[in-house]
């Protein structure tokens, strides 16, 4: 079962927004995530909005149809949003397997977006992907059409790792794809999940290492978490598996950090290593920046303005909220002053070129010294560049770093 | 065979021949309510209709509990017959009785108030011990008892084999005793021809200076105190001042009269009769039970024999779990002690709990009845330290401490500690001899006696320490012996034990919620089980935390709280954001109900499970 959706004001029906949101459209970079909520199969760790095949029945939302209905969601937004939207700087096509559909509809939808609000030149556009899904042929199709980076779930190098997982790929697909990727002149991000039961650390060695010599541009390194209602959830629950130990993640997360570093790849978010600043997801930067972003498809979040809602989460009511006419937004907050300085803090100090810390207010800046004091703050960028700078250690307790620089 | 009374009557104008006083005894649910509704419909006192179940029990908490804490006392009109046939007119006082172990003083003073008493026995279960002690008291005090078995309506009901008990415990023949159903009203009728026929007549000076004692006091928000007396020598009449012998205080009679069953203004009070006083004082500590009232104008020479200050013998600390309602809790327990004699406190800070107040229990039923009534009828949430009871500490010098704190325990150079002791009667199912021994030992008991009560039933009785009581002894009893034990003890002075107080550090810092005074031979199983509690309870934090049980610098058990490594979400990307600040926003809550000591961060819950006796739930990692 996909996890629950925060709760919320009501959306209204038009999805329109108000004016003050709006208003921020220009200030702040602009783009679209699109959610594919189709699987071939649900692995046992996942809790996203996804659904296999038979899941979703013989009527309403398929693979054959989700295209159309993200095209009409694209309507909606150049309704809502208005002239005032800039052109967009980033697309990301999320998951599910966006790979679940064919090339030519993932085209179609980047083809919507160019259309309707404009594509910079400069656009960063990507796709996940799973590496049993792509071809060198697909993968051509899509650098073709528009897409410029692809992100494969590799998750572990390890088969025991990846059928506790219960992740169906041949770790020797993953290498075939970042060649068939790299061939199409795509940026290749590899994802990998640390803290499975059963995996040793040796294990999650060999998976760094594995990811270190595909020597894709970027990688993403993710603690699994034991998400409610999943069915790995249940067997932790039952005793069947044991669950993730906070110290050794803890232990995964340094040695990959040491690894990636000594590869060339250098952090710039908690859970983020590229190769240079050239190569950071620059869609992924926007979250952590407040920039303003719509999310088409079910279950999607979007942000504008201080504004964040989301969407139905089941495929079938999205594509029937949008063929009468309504927006599929399911609810919406309205973020406060209070609530956006929290945001700040907790998005902004999760990356690299750190929290300014004038952005901070009075008790915040106070808590900054005992932070640099206790090692959870790179002192240096503190003092010389008024940056707040989270050190490996204050990576790791980033939570605990967030709580003391917004108690007050 | 007796109708009701044709005409009650009038107070202060009856001849003390034709009144007869009485109480209740009986265990919690062995139907004493019930038995007293039925009397009170019997006597027309109060209609069917309006009859609310269980009439005299006040307090929701005592209606919820089935228990009373509060006595009141009803004059109910009866109509009873001589030998000759000729019927006559009684007026009958009935004095309702607190029924358990720390209301004994109450207990003795409505007991005092009587000629007679109806020892009531539910008949499918015999005697309990809280009905054997108060029994003791009621022949202590000379008292007619009349034995009657209730509940004989029920299956279960085995009326010969209690009725052997009785006649075995109090003498006489088992078929003197009475069979009644408080519930269908069979027998009751002539359960109060028997009490008119059997129990004394009250007998006193009529021309005397007037001495009445006081056996109850309760405080009503729209009258003040109404003080509830039992007139033993001459006359209290309205408008007149009253001296009470035992404060000199004097105060006005604005108003006398009787309950019947509400208040009814009389024109006086004369020897025999039972009544209520109200004076327009605000508090009860000036309206004591036990106090002696006279006439202000011609004071009587001596008081009545019996008075005595309450003591209290428990004493918990209680904070307000929200800092901010600690003038809340001030204000109720200001309110409370109107109405509650024992009930003392004073203000109290801890480091760990922030203010609240140290407050003095008759025991431990007094604490949680007193405790229950703060958080529901003043909407407060508390937190309550482990019970404890008063220590007088001599130093090497010679100085002498009188310890109501645990963290108030001098360090170092102690010459002798004195604990108070309690006797303490258990009767049970014969079967459970050795659980309960075994138990007792473990108390640091010792067995005083054991009398068989009936073929299968014992009576045992044991010097405690009452600091082994207060904890959870009567929760094992009760384990151990499948429900089956009842308990009574009463305060049996003192003695001088090995005992040392067991202080909890975190990161060095001392805790003194959790500081304990236990016996030498128990201080390193509270520390190993304190220690290995809190470390389940206190989530990890930045840095290692040492928790240590100490006595004084000596270290007895240690356990580590690892530093925390990793609290990061790894994911937070677009539909993440919301979640993530939500939970963020409870967090921050939540930091406001962490308490500090030193660096280390409690949680309030960590601190209220840690004082419970359950089993500590894990803390979130």
């Amino acid at each position: 079962m996909p996890s629950a959706l925060p709760d919320g004001d009501p959306a209204p029906a038009d999805g329109s927004l108000p004016e003050s949101a709006l208003d921020a459209l220009s200030g702040a970079s602009f783009g679209f995530y699109v959610h594919v909520p189709f699987c071939r199969v649900r692995c046992g760790y996942c809790d996203f909005n996804t659904y296999t095949i038979p899941e979703l029945g013989l009527h309403g939302a398929s693979v054959d149809t989700y295209a159309e209905a993200a095209i009409a969601e694209l309507d909606l937004a150049a309704t809502v949003l208005g002239e005032r939207t800039p052109e967009v700087s980033t697309v990301f096509v999320g998951g599910g397997t966006p790979t679940m559909l064919r090339p030519a509809d993932l085209v179609r939808i980047v083809s919507g977006i160019q259309e309707r609000f404009g594509l910079r030149p400069d656009a960063e556009v990507t796709t996940e992907a799973n590496p049993d899904s792509v071809t060198p042929e697909s993968l051509a199709a899509l650098a073709a059409g528009g897409f410029t980076r692809v992100s494969l779930g590799m998750q572990s190098a390890v088969p025991h790792v990846l059928h506790t997982l219960e992740r169906t790929h041949d770790p020797a697909n993953v290498a075939r794809a970042v060649a068939g990727a790299r061939a199409a002149g795509l940026q290749v991000s590899v994802d990998l999940i640390y803290g499975t039961p059963g995996e040793s650390l040796d294990d999650w060695r060999r998976s760094l290492e594995a990811a270190i010599d595909l020597e894709p541009d970027h990688i993403s390194a993710y603690a699994l978490v034991v998400e409610e209602g999943t069915k790995l959830a249940a067997q932790v629950r039952r005793g069947d598996v044991a669950a993730p130990d906070d110290d050794d993640e803890a232990d995964k997360y340094e040695l990959a950090d040491a690894l990636l570093t000594q590869a060339g790849l250098g952090w710039y978010e908690v859970s983020n290593w590229a190769r240079s600043r050239d190569a950071w997801c620059r869609h992924n930067l926007a979250y952590w920046n407040g920039g303003n972003w719509w999310g088409v498809g079910p279950g999607a979040h979007s942000h504008v303005g201080g504004v964040r809602w989301w969407n139905v989460k089941h495929p079938n009511a999205y594509a029937a909220r949008l063929a009468s006419g309504a927006s599929p937004a399911h609810a919406r907050e309205t973020l406060d002053e209070e609530q956006r300085y929290d945001e700040r803090v907790l998005l902004g100090s999760r990356i690299v070129d750190g929290l300014p810390v004038t952005d901070l207010r009075p008790a915040g800046r106070e808590a900054v010294a005992g932070l640099v004091a206790d090692g959870l703050v790179e002192g240096p960028a503190a003092v010389r560049d008024r940056r707040l700078v989270l050190t490996r250690r204050g990576r790791l307790l980033a939570d605990t770093v967030v709580h003391r620089l917004l108690s007050s | 065979m007796s109708p009701l009374a044709r005409s009650a009557l009038a107070p202060n104008a009856t001849p003390p021949d034709l009144i007869r006083n009485f109480c209740i005894i009986a265990h919690i649910d062995h139907g004493k309510s019930t038995l007293a509704d039925r009397m009170l419909q019997l006597t027309g006192v109060v209609d069917a209709r309006a009859m609310r179940a269980q009439y005299l029990d006040r307090m929701d908490i005592e209606r919820e509990r089935g228990i009373t804490i509060k006595s009141q006392a009803v004059r109910m009109p009866w109509a009873g017959r001589d030998a000759a046939g000729t019927e006559t007119t009684y007026a009958l006082n009935m004095i309702d009785t607190p029924g358990h172990v720390d209301f004994t003083y109450e207990v003795s003073r409505s007991l005092a108030a009587c000629e007679g008493a109806v020892l009531l026995v539910d008949a499918a279960q015999g005697i309990e011990a809280q009905t054997l002690a108060n029994l003791y008291l009621a022949m202590e005090n000379d008292l007619t008892i009349i034995p009657v078995l209730n509940k004989i309506d029920l299956p279960a009901a085995q009326p010969e084999k209690y009725a052997d008990e009785l006649a075995r415990l109090i003498g006489g023949d088992p078929e003197d005793c009475l069979r009644v159903s408080g519930k269908t009203g069979e027998g009751v009728e002539a359960l109060l021809d028997t009490i008119v026929e059997k129990l004394p007549a009250p007998t006193g000076d009529p021309a005397a200076p007037a001495r009445a004692m006081i056996f109850d006091s309760v405080y009503d928000t729209y009258r003040g105190v109404v003080t509830y007396v039992r007139v033993i020598d001459g006359n209290l009449n309205p408008r007149e001042r009253i001296l009470m012998m035992s404060t000199k205080a004097t105060h006005e009679l604005l108003e006398i009269g009787v309950i019947s069953p509400e208040p009814v203004p009389s024109k006086g009070l004369g020897v025999g009769e039972v009544g209520y006083l109200i004076t327009g004082v605000k508090d009860v500590r000036q309206s004591r039970v036990g106090d002696t009232v006279t006439n202000a104008s011609r004071p009587a020479s001596a008081a009545l024999g019996g008075y005595r200050d309450p003591k209290p013998m428990v004493f918990s600390g209680l904070y307000p779990i929200d800092g901010s309602d600690y003038p809340v809790l001030r204000d109720a327990l200001d309110k409370l002690k109107l109405n509650d004699a024992a009930l003392v406190y004073e203000p109290e800070t801890s480091a760990a709990l922030g203010f609240g107040f140290r407050c003095g229990f008759l025991g431990l039923l007094h604490l949680e009845i007193v405790r229950e009534r703060l958080e529901r009828e003043f909407n407060l949430d508390l937190i309550s330290t482990q019970p404890n009871v008063v220590y007088d500490v001599t130093l090497d010098d010679g100085s002498q401490v009188h310890v109501t704190n645990p963290s108030e325990f001098p360090d170092g150079k102690i010459a002798e500690v004195r604990e108070p002791v309690v006797r303490a009667t258990i009767l049970a199912p014969s079967e459970f001899i050795g659980a309960i021994m075994e138990l007792c030992q473990s108390r640091r008991g010792t067995l005083r006696g054991m009398d068989y009560l009936s073929e299968d039933r014992v009576e045992m009785r044991y010097t405690l320490p009452l600091a082994e009581i207060v904890f959870d002894f009567f929760d094992q009893l009760k384990s151990r012996t499948r429900g089956y034990a009842s308990l009574d003890y009463e305060p049996d002075g003192d003695q001088a034990a090995d005992l040392v107080k067991v202080d909890i550090l975190l990161q060095g810092e001392q805790v003194d919620a959790f500081s304990a005074i236990v016996h030498k031979d128990k201080a390193y199983s509270y520390g190993v089980m304190m220690a290995g509690k809190l470390k389940d309870l206190i989530p990890r934090q930045q840095f290692e935390v040492p928790i240590q049980a100490a006595i004084g610098a000596r270290i007895i058990a240690r356990e580590n709280i690892r530093a925390i490594r990793k609290d990061v979400l790894a994911k937070c990307y677009g539909g993440d954001i919301s979640r993530k600040r939500k939970l963020l926003e409870k967090q921050k809550e939540g930091k406001k109900r962490m308490k500090m000591v030193g660096r280390v961060e409690v949680p309030q819950e960590a601190f209220i499970a840690a004082l419970s006796s359950e089993d500590a739930p894990k803390a979130k990692k």
